[in-house]
């Protein structure tokens, strides 16, 4: 399993009174999945997303991320498991302006403190069909090509799975659909791929669906 | 490899907004621009009246006569100071190497139908020494010349060439207050020292300008030079001494003559620079603290403009240290770049007013130096808090952040 997550609660104290964003999530992510956690607004589902992405950490239950708990790391620790093994891909594409392609793409690298950053970055645009665009900045390339240079980015470290915010949202239906074809076709080389979404058809791209509400799963629960 | 990114992501958001971050340089670029440019002119000052003061010769002593009058109030100058009090001093006092007898005063000096007013020295021929005079054409006077109170004179290179224009002056005949003196020699020029050109001078024996020219039976000034690597303040203690004595003045009153001490003159500069220098250090630490501020508040508009940047940098594997070292890196380019600016202009600044007025101007390169170092620890000390909010941001805050 490359995610072993075992009663997830996270409170939000609001004034007075106190939310469960998430009330015991058990969730169990085999390698080389293609899962979709759906749910509507306040369910807890950017909850989730932010607990398996290590952005946050859980109140209480444990989270064993490819073997190792990340649930009581400390903060420059999760700095680098964000870094090493998790890849994320967000709905506003969140690429630095003033960076080129190229440049975007070989950062995690640079703060990895990891060798020949350019040529690998290189070889991640070309992965993703955008060869010819390394020179260019993010507010000369189209939506569809600023995804892909953040799915690049997010592939450079070669991380454990892929996590992906509402990735269609800012998209139009057809950029959106090429999108996930790019998704699948990393998921059938065997990339663990986690998409986050409100869309019923963004998640039918996914062969395991799980729908949360009110911090609890509801459906699709425990292994595919 | 990390390091030179943040440089170069740092100088493309600087140069995103170019405006801006000139203005925030302001402070800093007025700053260090106003003290290089002041230094300059300080050390320049300092240098033109070392200058003069060494011009006037070496290990130099000068006596004159007190001020009369009493109760601070200056009446004019006593004519105390005598020939006898000069072959005193020479003979008792230990450490001379020379000694010259003055007497000077400003006299009408014509050469056929052309006339100038000159400063006219009366002296022996030790005087050229002791002021570092040299001749450049012709001869001194010979101590036969002095004695017999022949009416040779020497005079300065300015007033050979407004007296006689191109001409040797050398065998000439001039006239001071209507007595006629040949001409025996001409000074090197030494160049204008401001309150008085050397250059421009007549010097004939003090005994024919005592006798025949001003009339007078007591000094203006005597000159001493001392023995090389001897005390100026042991001889001056030691020629008071023996004045004091032949005056007749007793211990605990005020002395009927002062001494100049050359040692004195040097120190007394080099102290008023010094405190020149303090004080322009106040000014450009205040004007560096402004700036400083300028940058601060800069650097916080920044960190709130990329809340969502730092946000994204954190979800990729930033460490909050990345963060803050990253916003330190700009804020340090930014005051950096500011001293860099500053210094440029202070230099130019400098160059313009050496060169449209009187004021020479001397960049000192050490300050220049220090001047930008300075500037770039600005950055670091105004930079530190906001550097330190960007590290401490939420991730997830960040993010949603619009």
């Amino acid at each position: 399993m490359i995610i072993e997550a075992r009663g997830l609660t996270k409170i939000y104290h609001l004034g007075g009174t106190t939310v469960a964003a998430l009330d015991g999530i058990d969730l169990d992510v085999a390698e080389g999945e293609m899962l979709a956690i759906t749910g509507p607004s306040g369910s807890g589902k950017s909850t989730l997303m932010q607990i398996i992405g290590c952005l946050d950490r859980p109140d209480s239950g444990s989270y064993v991320l490819s073997g190792e708990d990340v649930s009581t790391l400390s903060e420059d620790r999760l700095a680098e498991i964000r870094n090493r093994r998790i890849g994320f891909v967000f709905q506003t594409f969140n690429l630095l302006p003033r960076l080129s392609a190229l440049e975007n793409v070989e950062l995690p690298l640079l703060y990895a403190g990891l060798p020949h950053a350019k040529g690998r970055a290189a070889e991640s645009l070309e992965a993703v069909g955008l060869a010819d665009r390394m020179r260019h900045e993010p507010n000369q390339l189209s939506g569809g090509q600023r995804q892909r240079v953040a799915v690049a980015r997010a592939l450079i470290t070669d991380p454990a799975i892929l996590l992906a915010d509402e990735p269609t949202g800012n998209l139009d239906s057809k950029t959106g659909d090429e999108i996930m074809a790019l998704f699948a076709s990393l998921n059938r080389q065997g990339r663990t791929i986690i998409v986050v979404t409100h869309e019923a058809d963004v998640a039918k791209h996914c062969r395991r669906q799980i729908h949360l509400r009110d911090g609890r799963i509801v459906d699709g629960a425990g292994a595919a | 490899m990390l390091f030179w990114v943040i440089v170069k992501v740092g100088i493309r958001s600087l140069l995103a907004n170019k405006l801006r971050s000139l203005l925030a340089m302001l402070g800093i670029i007025i700053g260090v621009g106003a003290v290089i440019s002041m230094l300059a002119i300080g050390a320049g000052a300092k240098q033109s009246v070392l200058a003069r003061i060494s011009a006037m010769g070496t290990n130099l002593l000068i006596i004159r006569p007190g001020q009369s009058g009493s109760h601070g109030v200056a009446s004019g100058t006593q004519q105390n100071l005598t020939l006898a009090d000069a072959e005193a001093v020479l003979a008792e006092a230990k450490g001379i190497r020379r000694l010259a007898p003055v007497v000077n005063g400003s006299a009408q000096v014509k050469y056929l139908n052309r006339n100038t007013r000159s400063n006219v020295t009366g002296t022996s021929i030790t005087w050229l020494g002791i002021r570092d005079f040299s001749i450049d054409k012709g001869r001194s006077f010979t101590e036969q010349e002095v004695e017999n109170g022949s009416r040779v004179a020497i005079i300065g290179p300015v007033t050979a060439e407004n007296l006689l224009g191109f001409n040797d002056p050398v065998g000439e005949v001039v006239k001071v207050k209507g007595m006629s003196f040949t001409v025996v020699g001409v000074l090197t020029a030494k160049g204008d020292q401001g309150w008085f050109n050397p250059d421009d001078q007549v010097i004939v024996p003090y005994t024919v300008a005592m006798k025949q020219l001003f009339g007078l039976d007591y000094l203006r000034e005597i000159d001493i030079q001392a023995q090389d690597g001897f005390d100026l303040t042991a001889l001056q203690d030691d020629v008071t001494s023996v004045l004091r004595k032949r005056h007749r003045i007793p211990e605990n009153s005020d002395l009927d003559f002062e001494i100049r001490n050359q040692a004195d003159m040097i120190r007394a500069t080099t102290d008023i620079t010094k405190t020149f220098t303090y004080l322009l250090g106040g000014i450009a630490s205040i004007s560096l603290l402004v700036g400083g501020i300028g940058i601060m508040n800069i650097m916080l508009v920044t960190v709130t403009e990329r809340t969502r940047e730092i946000g994204v940098r954190m979800a990729i594997g930033a460490k909050r240290s990345n963060i803050r070292t990253q916003f330190l890196i700009e804020s340090m380019i930014l005051s950096g770049l500011g001293g860099l600016l500053g210094s440029a202009a202070g230099v130019l600044g400098a160059r313009i007013i050496a060169a449209a007025s009187p004021f020479p101007a001397a960049v000192e390169w050490s300050g220049v130096l220090l001047a930008i170092s300075f500037s770039a620890m600005v950055g670091i000390f105004f930079g530190w808090y906001p550097a330190r909010r960007a590290a401490a941001l939420d991730p997830i805050e960040s993010l949603r952040y619009e």
